[in-house]
């Protein structure tokens, strides 16, 4: 395990340049008698992507929480941006919270809000800044996500595959540095899947965004790992990663609360452990 | 542990909960951020959205109240005096609480249904995460909303109650109109409008902060949020009932 090198740091996400974006450092959290993670440790490495597998109750949706605020940790610390948050208030968190972009499981877009208004939420609600200037780059994320046409209906009209691309639009908004997703592509049919797919790479690899996604959808897992977004010029097109470029994609499996295994796409393919293997298989 | 024990246990979690949301009420109060936009929203939701329900529940009080005070006040020979009794009555007991019983019906269910869905969809977790505090945002709306139309509604209702008791007078009892408004007006002195426009405050209040409170604890997908609701309006018609006799019992005591 890499030592964390923002630790002598926090607080400051200047002087952690180059350092981890996210690190855990032994993290434990239980709900009464229920273990849910016990010491997780991990770290986040800037334009990196962390795709964190396991079976359902595993604790991987808590780690996003965790990050988020969401949830308190038991023991252990928590850095984010920089800043140890594991013992932030909430109001404090709030400034943290501008560095991050969440897509929730099924979107969790605002009911009573126009896809616009969901999409530019932060920005509407929560700056300063012109309506003018709200409003173009709402449908300059929008064009991003190719749904620029959908700005003015209700997110009860869209499709599955529409809302969690606008849930994407709404955490890019306001330009985070890291973004998080929730099971992106849980329940959404394999063409669905893949567009949602190449926005996380496109993110990944043309912005530099350095994201964890929580899956247990393996094909999709491994399109996002072994594949690449080139700009052709206006055109963005996805191609299979060289063999002789370094991966962006790591993995981290749970199991029951605990690391099972990090690594890369090849590296987990690789392993004998039979739990991992049946996982894959 | 006993059941006993799991259900105490149980309360005391929510008795403390509740008044950790109160006591960010209090702090979202007094600071910054205050989205007033919402704020007038919740003005008119709750205070021009409850007016039918307001009105008709009045005017009926008002009319029953008069029929039956009029066949009582008949065995003493004292129908005249029916004004004073429609009135006292409204303004210091059924006008506060019939008012805030009907806007917990109409809105304390519809503020834990739609808290309860944004809690089970994660929107309040969206929220969160977009850097907005859901009791800045959703929650103080409510309260400061609640907590001014709810005294509103009830003096409307309290005037619409009072001309129901006069057209019974007038068309039933046969007592005309001018005896009636002089009883009106006699029957009441200032301490009673003052306990007819404190209660309303607080029930106001206890209705929209225990809709918030039950709504924002939902869980358990949509099962939760009809049990939210339920509870919302269980608990808060329960809570007007008591807080209306300690409020009676504390105001006697302070104004008489």
């Amino acid at each position: 395990m890499d030592t964390v090198a923002i630790s002598p740091v926090e607080g400051s996400s200047e002087a952690n340049a180059g350092g981890p974006v996210i690190a855990f450092e032994d993290v434990s959290l239980a709900f009464d008698d229920k273990v849910v993670l016990d010491r997780i440790s991990f770290t986040l490495r800037p334009g990196r992507l962390k795709v964190i597998l396991g079976a359902s109750g595993s604790g991987k949706s808590t780690v996003l929480r965790l990050i988020l605020g969401l949830l308190k940790a038991d023991a252990g610390r928590i850095f984010v941006a920089g800043h140890r948050v594991d013992d932030m208030s909430e109001g404090d968190f709030m400034a943290v919270r501008s560095h991050l972009g969440m897509v929730f499981q099924e979107g969790a877009l605002f009911d009573s809000l126009t896809v616009r208004e969901n999409v530019g939420y932060r920005l509407y609600e929560e700056s300063d800044r012109p309506l003018a200037e709200v409003d173009v780059r709402v449908r300059e994320v929008l064009g991003f996500v190719g749904l620029a046409d959908f700005a003015e209906r209700m997110p009860s009209e869209l499709s599955g595959g529409q809302r969690r691309r606008v849930a994407i639009a709404r955490a890019l908004t306001s330009r985070p540095r890291i973004l998080l997703y929730d099971e992106p592509t849980t329940g959404l049919d394999p063409i669905t899947a893949l567009t949602v797919d190449d926005e996380v790479i496109k993110l990944r690899d043309l912005e530099g965004v350095s994201s964890i996604v929580v899956t247990h959808q393996l094909r999709d897992a491994f399109y996002m790992a072994t594949h690449r977004a080139v700009t052709k010029g206006a055109d963005v097109t996805f191609e299979s990663l060289p063999a002789e470029e370094a991966p962006k994609t790591e993995f981290l499996m749970l199991r029951q609360g605990h690391v099972a295994f990090e690594g890369t796409a090849a590296e987990l393919r690789g392993s004998m452990d039979r739990y991992l293997q049946e996982f894959l298989s | 542990m006993s059941r006993l024990s799991i259900w105490l246990k149980q309360a005391v979690l929510e008795l403390q909960e509740y008044c950790l949301l109160l006591g960010q009420i209090g702090r979202g109060l007094v600071s910054r951020p205050i989205y007033t936009r919402d704020i007038i929203e919740q003005l008119d939701a709750i205070g021009i959205g409850s007016l039918t329900v307001v009105l008709l529940t009045g005017l009926f009080t008002g009319m029953v109240l008069a029929l039956q005070s009029g066949l009582t006040l008949d065995q003493f020979g004292a129908r005249s005096v029916v004004g004073r009794l429609v009135s006292a009555s409204m303004v210091k007991e059924l006008g506060p609480v019939l008012t805030a019983l009907m806007v917990t019906g109409r809105v304390g269910s519809g503020i834990a249904a739609e808290l309860g869905s944004m809690v089970v969809t994660d929107q309040i977790a969206a929220l969160r995460a977009l850097g907005t505090d859901p009791v800045r945002k959703l929650v103080i709306p409510r309260v400061v909303a609640g907590t001014l139309m709810v005294p509103i509604l009830t003096i409307i209702s309290d005037s619409v109650g009072m001309i129901g008791g006069l057209v019974i007078s007038v068309t039933q009892l046969q007592v005309a109109g001018s005896v009636y408004w002089t009883n009106v007006t006699e029957g009441l002195y200032l301490n009673d409008l003052w306990m007819g426009l404190v209660k309303p405050v607080v029930l106001g209040f206890a209705l929209v902060t225990i809709g918030c409170h039950v709504g924002l604890r939902a869980k358990g997908g949509t099962q939760g949020v009809g049990r939210a609701t339920t509870n919302a309006v269980v608990t808060a018609s329960v809570a007007i009932l008591a807080a209306d006799f300690l409020l009676t019992k504390l105001l006697i005591v302070l104004l008489y």
